[in-house]
């Protein structure tokens, strides 16, 4: 990564590339990335303007934005950036810093659902979909979205209804707790 | 030719038809697969935009057991193919990230267990020729739409086996088999992924264009490699025509399928009997029963 100028330190871009390790301050603004960006419609700042916002240190209108979210980490503006700013990293480190920070977050499915698939994950050391779907469905009281796939699911054999747990389940418990004391590190 | 196999979550519950198909077409071309013993779950992208150490460890624990193997890795599902190589990426170019993944591990790691996509492997290592000796049905006439998504040709650093704007790979596999791809300019766009569960509005949006676009270009069906792009195709297609305007009723099958199909194997054999989408009309069209 390039240095940044010294006035930058401390500052909510230098932390931004900091966490993501990708040069935010290179973008000029060339908007190739929201030209791109297949959820660019649903999104109330387009991928480029987050990177400018965090150019101009504004902090809580990025870290409160649903875009942040709505990224659906497909990578095209990672792929196509002609400055290799890893954009979907940047996303991903936003995200990170709001949950952190506490922020009020604009819609929280997104957040719920990472929570309940990674839940699943750490007590089975695999995803029990249907355990999951239960969990995200109480934490979002989003209860009936889908709810006539679920029995179109099971006749199919998608969706099983006991978990199939790892033999390693007990490792990856181990692993989540070593990488949240990593993280609190960082 | 002989691999550890990483099946991933999802072709344990919702692609269960990925995996057998993937497993019946293995055998039939003389690839082993020795699943992973006990391997766990890649995170995904909940880990991914959570927890950037979990990201990377639990990947190295299935890389970890695949050395112990002293086997490369395959795997079918695009996603985990992504987090895996990702992982190996990281490890190998961030020394600070290595030492992070082998403290939450407990165990050390190098970078090194090569991680291969099944359609990498069958294009590049086993070859069109290999293939076409093995075809009993060639699936002739049957117009196909090669969807492949976000996370097969993407970030082209990381993944790099095909052309990350204009992949041919699932084209090339398909005219061997003699199934007729069709050109479309929507082979790498993003069906919205995991935004399925919490933004399903947007998957319907975003699966009516692709759908739409394929049938514009003449496409029967369509061909891909990832069990999300699958679900949000096919579990998701009444409900995008629902909301934007009809498609015809459009099969959405995995790459393995048709390949299986193409060598013989019964549709039982290859789980089409799992698709939302029936592929009976497209079967009738090449003389073949569901």
């Amino acid at each position: 990564m390039p240095d940044t100028l010294e006035w930058q330190n401390g500052t909510f871009l230098k932390e931004v590339e900091r966490r993501s390790g990708t040069p935010v301050s290179a973008c000029f603004q060339c908007h190739k990335c929201s030209t791109g960006c297949p959820i660019g419609p649903d999104m109330d700042l387009l991928s480029s303007q987050v990177m400018r916002m965090i150019h101009l240190g504004e902090e809580r209108q990025v870290l409160e934005s649903q875009a942040i979210w709505l990224c659906a980490s497909c990578e095209a503006c990672t792929t196509r950036c002609p400055m290799q700013i890893d954009i979907a990293a940047v996303m991903d480190s936003l995200r990170m810093m709001a949950v952190e920070r506490k922020v009020e977050l604009p819609n929280a499915r997104g957040e719920q659902f990472n929570r309940s698939f990674l839940q699943s994950v750490c007590r089975n050391g695999r995803v029990f979909e249907l355990g999951m779907m239960v969990a995200y469905k109480i934490r979002s009281r989003d209860y009936f979205t889908d709810a006539e796939k679920t029995g179109q699911m099971l006749a199919k054999g998608k969706l099983s209804l006991r978990p199939k747990k790892s033999g390693s389940a007990k490792a990856v418990a181990d692993v989540f707790k070593r990488a949240e004391e990593e993280e609190k590190k960082r | 030719m002989k691999y550890a196999f990483f099946p991933g979550c999802s072709l344990e519950s919702t692609g269960w038809d990925f995996d057998r198909s993937t497993r019946a077409v293995c055998g039939a071309l003389g690839i082993e697969l020795v699943d992973i013993p006990e391997w766990v779950c890649c995170g995904s992208t909940p880990a991914h935009t959570t927890n950037a150490s979990l990201s990377v460890a639990l990947p190295v624990m299935n890389l970890q057991k695949a050395q112990a193997m002293g086997l490369p890795v395959l795997t079918a599902c695009a996603s985990c193919y992504a987090r895996l190589r990702t992982a190996n990426h990281t490890v190998l170019n961030d020394p600070e990230e290595r030492g992070r993944a082998e403290r939450v591990t407990g165990k050390p790691y190098d970078g090194s267990v090569e991680v291969r996509h099944l359609l990498d492997v069958l294009v590049n290592d086993l070859g069109m020729d290999a293939i076409r000796e093995k075809v009993r049905h060639p699936l002739k006439g049957m117009k196909v739409a090669c969807y492949y998504g976000c996370l097969l040709t993407r970030p082209p650093n990381i993944v790099a086996f095909d052309d990350a704007e204009h992949p041919s790979c699932m084209d090339e596999l398909l005219t061997a088999i003699g199934a007729e791809p069709v050109e479309w300019p929507f082979k790498t766009e993003c069906c919205g992924a995991s935004l399925s569960i919490t933004r399903s509005e947007i998957v319907n949006r975003l699966s009516h264009r692709l759908l739409s676009m394929a049938r514009q270009a003449g496409a029967q069906c369509l061909a891909v490699a990832c069990p999300l792009c699958e679900s949000n195709l096919d579990l998701r297609q009444a409900d995008a025509a629902k909301a934007h305007g009809p498609i015809p009723d459009t099969p959405v099958l995995y790459i393995t399928q048709l390949l299986g199909l193409a060598l013989g194997l019964s549709s039982g054999d290859v789980g089409l009997e799992a698709l939302t989408v029936s592929a009976e009309p497209l079967l009738a069209g090449i003389g073949r029963d569901l």
